[in-house]
């Protein structure tokens, strides 16, 4: 293979380069030269920090992606975002009621929603964002919580949203609320910090507090994991 | 029978006594109103405008959605949601040009729609295919006397083509409430508008009308008022209270959802949270003899 089989032209705010084929967009440009500051963090697609838009030869389309988890092609249209600048209301878990009220004090946008779906096609996480956003609008907090789980608020439904709602921080709400009043309470967890209370762990945990580091050290390598 | 049931989200939130009486009554009758498993939010409003079809996507993709999960056609309680996306999908079945944009917007790998694969039906229609005769047989009781104004409101008889009954002398409602042994009172405001939501920017304008409203159901014998619409409810319910402060001689009227009589009237007593109402329909239940 020929070396300018090996790469491609990325052409990043408007400039063409050529990048090694098989770059992610990330990698594309930092072998340009760029020195990426913000809008990039993990570099493994979990942390959603370098949520990017770009554009791919012969589409009309703008699409949406992680700059670290998507590879480029030839003729990409590429540029960053440093940063998505979304409203954030400011609120106190302990003054809230887990409903639709909620929602409509803190996110009014959510209201807005014409069910267009643009968010979920923006989502690279494959998440049913519209589909909480229309739970959110009815109140369905626990709907909203789950579905918006896996969400690395990268923000890019926020960005492509055409009713300007900023569906990933009030999926954060509806966990928070999901968090503090809906979910299941577990007796266990209970249980376990009545124990703790009572001082049932506080002579293991005082004698590993003492330890020198050496046997700290052995002591980690030579532990068993038990799943069970 | 079963039939696809689209709630729309009044109906989980402020509307829930219209949702829990109604789904009662309808398994009393003998039919199983199955939830959509995947549905959104109607959109509220038929969008008027003929050139932004985004304002048409709500709408349209709960229908897509009941169609991929098997259903011909759906019933919807909320008379809000049955105007919206019975004509969303007139506007589609009309225009192939429409359809095809609408289509290109959707996922990518849906398959398309026209507009004609899922039929909205309300729950007046569902009554009268039931048969009004078997809901009395059912339902109904002898030897109450309660006169119920039935109020039509705007969204199940305008625009003509999704009225559910005669648009300008509908009858249904009263052939109902006769059926149940109910005594039905005529009044001429029966099928204006509450003002609808002008509630938000002119609440003035809701005043005007619920007094309207409510003082011709009551001069005409009326003990209660029966509705199908949440708006309508909220708006003839909410601001009585409001009125009856600013003039003492204004007599309140209690304000039920259809399903809310014909669930006491069978006996259910359950699924109402009274707290929703303003003015308080106990009193008047109660000395019917249906609390």
């Amino acid at each position: 293979m020929s070396k300018t089989n090996d790469m491609v032209t990325v052409y990043i705010m408007g400039e063409a380069y050529q990048v090694p084929a098989g770059s992610t967009i990330i990698s594309a440009m930092e072998y340009t030269g760029f020195q990426l500051k913000k809008g990039v963090g993990c570099r493994e697609g979990f942390c959603g920090a370098c949520a990017t838009v770009y554009r791919e030869r012969g589409d009309y389309r703008i699409k949406g992606g992680l700059a670290c988890q998507t590879v480029v092609t030839d003729g990409m249209v590429l540029t960053q975002i440093p940063f998505v600048p979304a409203e954030k209301p400011i609120y106190d878990l302990k003054t809230l009621t887990p409903d639709v009220n909620t929602i409509k004090l803190l996110f009014p946008t959510v209201f807005r929603c014409v069910a267009c779906n643009t968010c979920t096609k923006a989502c690279p996480q494959e998440i049913k964002v519209m589909d909480y956003i229309q739970a959110l609008k009815r109140g369905d907090i626990v709907r909203a919580a789950d579905l918006s789980f896996d969400c690395i608020r990268c923000g890019l439904c926020a960005l492509r949203c055409p009713a300007e709602i900023v569906q990933y921080n009030a999926a954060i709400l509806a966990q928070r609320l999901y968090g503090r009043y809906l979910a299941p309470r577990s007796p266990e967890l209970d249980e376990r910090l009545e124990e703790i209370r009572q001082g049932k762990f506080a002579g293991e945990l005082n004698e590993l507090a003492s330890l020198q580091r050496e046997e700290l050290s052995k002591r980690y390598y030579e532990r068993t994991i038990n799943l069970k | 029978m079963e039939i696809g049931y689209y709630p729309g989200c009044t109906l989980k939130t402020s509307a829930r006594n219209f949702e829990r009486t109604a789904l009662a009554v309808l398994e009393l009758l003998g039919i199983k109103a199955v939830e959509l498993s995947e549905w959104y939010c109607c959109g509220v409003n038929f969008s008027q405008v003929q050139d932004n079809l985004m304002l048409q996507l709500a709408p349209l993709r709960t229908l897509m959605k009941a169609r991929d999960s098997g259903f011909t056609r759906i019933l919807t309680l909320c008379t809000m949601c049955y105007n919206t996306l019975r004509r969303a999908s007139l506007f589609l079945q009309a225009d192939e040009e429409r359809q095809r944009i609408i289509n290109d917007f959707m996922d990518r790998g849906a398959a398309s729609y026209r507009g004609d694969e899922v039929t909205v039906i309300d729950l007046l229609t569902l009554f009268r295919e039931i048969g009004i005769s078997e809901i009395g047989h059912k339902i109904g009781r002898s030897g109450i006397d309660l006169k119920v104004a039935p109020y039509y409101g705007c969204m199940l008889l305008r625009p003509r083509e999704v009225a559910v009954d005669d648009a300008s002398d509908p009858t249904i409602m009263e052939e109902v409430l006769q059926s149940v042994g109910c005594q039905p009172v005529a009044y001429p405001m029966r099928i204006e508008c509450c003002g609808s939501y002008q509630i938000v920017n002119e609440p003035a304008v809701v005043w005007q009308r619920t007094r309207l409203i409510v003082e011709s159901a009551r001069q005409n014998g009326a003990e209660v008022m029966v509705v199908l619409c949440p708006l309508c409810h909220y708006n003839l319910d909410s601001v009585q209270l409001e009125i009856q402060r600013t003039d003492s001689r204004f007599q309140t009227l209690p304000v039920l959802y259809l399903t809310q009589l014909l669930a006491l009237l069978a006996g259910i007593g359950e699924g109402n949270d009274w707290s929703l109402h303003s003015v308080d329909p106990r009193p008047i239940l109660k000395a019917k003899g249906l609390l």
